[in-house]
């Protein structure tokens, strides 16, 4: 393998940052929503969350790419194949932080909200100021975690026909019919990746764990 | 949008889908199981008082749990040929999935086995249990209760990811409907209908797991 088909791999990882980057992002303004919604008192909210949730959770990544990818296009869209990538990963990354973090809200002690709403905050102070930041240091690990997921799930976009690292690598191992070398290359730049995230999950599990002793 | 939805094509290919389903769940009960004994045979490594075996247990889980399933299923397809072993594509996906799984068994195992004090080991063989009673009571059956949840959500995950062994064309539902929409060009339609169809399966097997759990895991913790 060249320099050249190097080059390709690179330009193929830059669309996978990409992807992970927009996805998580969007995925987390998405995700908030979700599990505020899914913990809200206001039942149509939390029946129609679990629901979403549900159904994201209980089907593959690339059947959920596939209709986002084919339902935008019939209802009249006429988009970039990342762009649609884009949308389907936020709606599973949505999905998916919404119950992480449904998780952790639900985390929090019974008595801050008491304590909060004693204090006559109102909701929005009593979440952002009170709820929110405990939620998210309890939830960090998983949130990590999720993102490795993520980043992961984007070589999905290669079945899709989005050329992104994993489908550059299989348009190179085409080419020069090495696809052990080229695979093993690809992987190593995913693991470059997701590893350094892991760890950093880890660690922090570890201090949380320690901290709650 | 002038666009009408037709079904039909998928009306047409029902038998075929269903028989997909079929596949797709042949290849994640097989995945499960080599899942499994991957895991079981892992942790003993990974618990092992061989240094080398430790690490080598390590490095395995975290390359392929940093790694995206898609690139271990290509490279395995690729590789394996080379190691001698040629197979068809779907028992391909079946090493593939029980190594990718395994990998999450190891860590997941662990765990449970971890979770078992010694003092509970202690205090059964006090009491007068045999050594076998002792593992089967004390130490298999609260470990495995400790990890069922989280065994049972990775298997479903493991299941969904059939999907992707559609890539070097094993026999699963995707790949039927890839077939079906190739043919009929009715994207949406198919894959829209086959979404559900996973839904489905994914919901009957967390069923399942649960009246598993509900029938052999009953009984009071304190």
């Amino acid at each position: 393998m060249g320099k050249d088909e190097f080059v390709f791999l690179l330009v193929g990882l830059k669309w996978t940052v990409v992807l992970s980057a927009v996805g998580f992002v969007c995925g987390c303004l998405g995700g908030l929503a979700v599990a505020l919604a899914r913990t809200s008192d206001i039942k149509v909210l939390n029946k129609a969350t679990a629901a979403y949730i549900g159904v994201f959770q209980g089907t593959p990544l690339l059947m959920q790419l596939f209709v986002v990818y084919y339902g935008l296009a019939l209802v009249g869209f006429k988009i970039d194949a990342w762009i649609a990538v884009a949308i389907g990963l936020t709606l599973h990354a949505s999905a998916y932080l919404g119950e992480i973090w449904r998780g952790s809200i639900e985390a929090v002690p019974r008595g801050q909200t008491e304590a909060a709403k004693a204090l006559s905050l109102k909701y929005a102070s009593r979440m952002r100021d009170v709820i929110l930041p405990q939620a998210l240091r309890i939830s960090l690990p998983a949130t990590i975690g999720f993102l490795v997921q993520l980043i992961k799930g984007t070589s999905l976009a290669s079945i899709v026909g989005f050329t992104e690292l994993t489908r550059a690598g299989n348009m190179i191992s085409n080419q020069i019919f090495q696809p052990l070398t080229v695979f093993a290359i690809v992987g190593l730049l995913y693991f470059l990746m997701c590893c350094p995230l892991t760890i950093f999950g880890a660690h922090l599990e570890r201090r949380f764990a320690a901290s709650t002793r | 949008m002038n666009y009408q939805l037709d079904f039909t094509p998928v009306i047409d290919g029902l038998p075929n889908l269903l028989l997909g389903c079929l596949g797709t769940f042949l290849l994640a009960v097989c995945g499960m199981l080599l899942a499994i004994v991957i895991g079981i045979g892992g942790v003993i490594l990974r618990t092992s008082k061989i240094k080398a075996a430790r690490w080598a247990m390590i490095g395995f889980v975290e390359l392929i749990r940093n790694t995206p399933f898609l690139v271990q299923i290509f490279f395995l397809y690729f590789a394996l040929p080379l190691a001698g072993l040629r197979l068809d594509p779907t028992p391909t996906a079946i090493i593939a999935l029980g190594i990718n799984g395994g990998a999450y068994a190891i860590e997941i195992i662990r765990g449970g086995v971890q979770s078992i004090s010694k003092g509970q080991i202690e205090a059964g063989l006090a009491l007068g249990l045999h050594r076998a009673q002792v593992f089967r009571f004390i130490v298999l059956k609260p470990a495995l209760r400790a990890i069922f949840p989280s065994l049972t959500s990775q298997f479903v995950l493991l299941t969904l990811s059939t999907s992707i062994a559609s890539a070097i064309s094993a026999y699963e539902l995707t790949s039927v409907s890839q077939r079906i929409e190739s043919e009929s060009f009715r994207s949406f339609e198919v894959y829209f209908t086959v979404t559900a169809f996973y839904l489905v399966i994914s919901w009957l097997m967390m069923r399942l797991f649960g009246l598993f759990s509900s029938r052999y895991f009953a009984y009071p913790v304190k």
